[in-house]
């Protein structure tokens, strides 16, 4: 009998059965401005210029930023420190400090080159100008305050966690960054959040993906939709090969050794 | 039968055009103008929240309550917008092509029963704008005109996209005209008159059970379903425009008031011939009375947007037909099915008289085998040399 179910007269209307379904089910849609989705840990946003615990600025004006970048949009200009009253703790110090923001690709690049971790990206993207001045920003826009947090700017938009994670740490697939390293915090700390676990993922691709909250739901809905529609099993999460969920492989992932 | 062969129209003119009359057809003049410009506000609105939980999201809900202003800010600002005009344009045409394109979907619902009738100051009349005594013909005439509008403006432009897309849409709305003018034909034999409100009077008496739609195994009904999406242009048969592969059919040149014209034109068009289904095939207000009140233009409006709502699942749902597939269609299966159906619901209603009419609809039933033994040799044959291959294994 199966012709009577499976002809293309009937195969026609199973179509609109199909779409029908879709107003039934939860909606997609985040309402941005006031729902948002988790940002991914690795997201480039607004630059921050760091200080240690003490006051000090992390920056110490070498330009070395300034010369990796591949939008020229960082001038930085050094200064020797004032002996009396040090804005650094090395020799020189970054006495002025402007990110063209227009100019900015975010790349990250800035950061990666920075030999102490004074140049760091916080998880703010939405920061938009009505003119160009206010596009480069300044040192003083730029620099944390005494507990750690960037400055918050009239025409920036922050919400809860966009300030957090901001400080560097060892990433195991950055240029610098050595496999043997993975899991182990090497950077100096975060002020006001002490020091910040290292991003785990390199050996373990599952435990990367513990972070990204909304890369697996969204995954995990796409496969059970195959799987409800009686198509093929697949995997709501990507594994390595070879390893199976519920097995752990001892000492390779951060996520395992908290 | 008779009684409705012997049908004079609209009672409000029985006793001869003085002021209130006059004053009456302005008000439905009045009232039918603003109930389309509303429909088509509420359409667009309609079509794009409908769409967007077909595909699970919200769709536009941001301006005004709900987001239900969209649409008339859109509208706004289109109408703030510069007014191109190219260089190469023949302008006089240029300018009233967009016109042409709209005007025939306000006279086409002018003809559309919204309700029974209702009686002012002694003066009966019908809840409907016009009853001619051509009556549907109305509606093939407006379906007709617009596809001047397209064409005029595809030519006007005076650039060559806009010309191909005119073409191409020309083509596709005349092809369908055929089988709907055949279908629509079928529905006045099956009826006997073509007053539209006698087409809705002849379905009332039994809710659901007079309807048109199930008459002639509901063939009509399919047939006239299919041609008036394909003659609106609608998904899937949207060749016309084509937002994921074209740059823009004929109104690629147009901006501004123009441009907004069309879309207008188009949407009206989408609440016109779904009323024109409404009365056509589903008994235009006929419905169960609630508590003794006649409620025909809540159920007409129901119907309505319910034929609104299939337009937007259709669309959200089929992909779209190739320009062959789309000719196949209309040419040798929706035309020559039409045909043989108007060959046979004509022979079926002179069959009742005796002799000649079972004489006529044996040659009917000749005729449809013919015709179908025709469409058969028909596709059979190799279009060319490529399809030919394509045909053998």
């Amino acid at each position: 009998m199966s012709f009577l179910t499976d002809n293309a007269f009937v195969n026609f209307f199973k179509g609109f059965v199909v779409t029908g379904k879709q107003p039934l089910k939860p909606k997609v849609t985040v309402q941005y401005p006031e729902e948002k989705r988790p940002k991914p840990e690795r997201l480039h946003g607004r630059h921050v210029l760091n200080r240690y615990e003490d006051g000090m600025e992390k920056c110490i004006g070498c330009e070395l930023c300034a010369g990796v970048c591949p939008a020229k949009c960082i001038y930085v200009r050094g200064a020797d420190n004032p002996p009396d009253a040090p804005v650094s703790p090395g020799e020189r110090y970054g006495f002025v400090y402007e990110i063209n923001f227009l100019r900015c690709i975010h790349c990250d690049l800035c950061v990666e080159a920075c030999p102490t971790e004074a140049i760091t990206e916080s998880k703010l993207f939405e920061f938009s100008f009505s003119n160009r001045q206010d596009a480069i920003y300044t040192k003083s826009e730029l620099v944390v305050d005494d507990s750690g947090k960037p400055k918050v700017l009239p025409w920036e938009d922050w919400k809860p966690g966009d300030d957090r994670n901001t400080s560097g740490w060892l990433r195991a697939t950055s240029p610098s960054g050595r496999a043997d390293l993975e899991g182990t915090p090497l950077w100096s700390g975060e002020l006001g959040y002490g020091v910040r676990s290292a991003q785990a993922g390199q050996s373990d691709p599952q435990a990367a993906d513990v972070h990204a909250d909304f890369d697996i739901s969204v995954r995990e809905a796409g496969a059970a939709e195959v799987k409800g529609a009686g198509g093929s099993t697949v995997s709501p999460v990507r594994r390595p090969s070879g390893v199976q969920p519920g097995t752990s492989q001892p000492g390779t992932s951060q996520a395992e050794a908290n | 039968m008779s009684a409705l062969l012997a049908y004079t129209g609209d009672p409000l003119f029985a006793k001869g055009l003085d002021l209130v009359v006059w004053i009456i057809l302005l008000v439905k003049l009045i009232a039918v103008f603003a109930l389309l410009m509303l429909s088509v506000l509420f359409m667009i609105m309609y079509e794009r929240k409908a769409i967007a939980r077909l595909g699970t999201r919200w769709g536009p809900n941001r301006a005004g309550p709900l987001g239900w202003l969209q649409s008339l800010a859109d509208g706004l600002k289109l109408f703030f917008k510069e007014a191109l005009l190219p260089a190469t344009a023949d302008k006089l045409v240029y300018r009233i092509a967009p016109v042409i394109a709209v005007v025939p979907a306000f006279v086409a619902f002018s003809i559309v029963p919204v309700g029974g009738t209702i009686t002012v100051d002694g003066y009966t009349t019908r809840l409907q704008l016009a009853d001619p005594s051509w009556g549907i013909l109305v509606m093939l005439m407006a379906s007709s005109v617009t596809v001047y509008g397209v064409m005029l403006a595809g030519w006007s432009s005076g650039s060559k996209y806009p010309l191909i897309g005119a073409v191409r849409a020309s083509a596709q709305m005349i092809s369908y005209e055929a089988a709907l003018g055949l279908t629509v034909a079928t529905v006045v034999l099956l009826t006997g008159s073509l007053h539209t409100s006698a087409i809705v009077a002849a379905q009332h008496g039994g809710f659901l059970y007079h309807w048109n739609i199930f008459r002639a195994f509901g063939a009509p009904a399919a047939i006239f379903f299919v041609a008036i999406t394909a003659e609106m242009t609608r998904p899937p048969f949207d060749l016309v425009e084509a937002e994921e592969e074209l740059a823009g059919g004929f109104n690629l040149e147009y901006s501004s008031i123009g441009f907004a014209l069309f879309y207008l034109g188009e949407y009206m068009a989408l609440v016109t011939n779904s009323a024109i289904f409404a009365t056509l095939f589903l008994g235009g207000p006929d419905g169960p009375a609630i508590a003794g009140h006649s409620i025909g233009p809540f159920w007409f409006a129901l119907k309505v947007l319910i034929l609104l709502y299939i337009y937007i699942w259709i669309r959200a749902t089929l992909p779209r037909l190739r320009y062959d597939q789309l000719m196949d269609l209309g040419w040798k299966c929706l035309i020559p099915a039409s045909l043989a159906l108007l060959l046979i619901v004509a022979g079926a209603r002179i069959g009742k008289d005796g002799f000649w009419g079972w004489l006529a609809l044996a040659s009917s039933a000749l005729g449809f085998l013919v015709l179908s033994r025709a469409i058969d040799v028909g596709k059979s044959q190799p279009q060319d040399g490529r399809l030919a291959e394509l045909d053998t294994p």
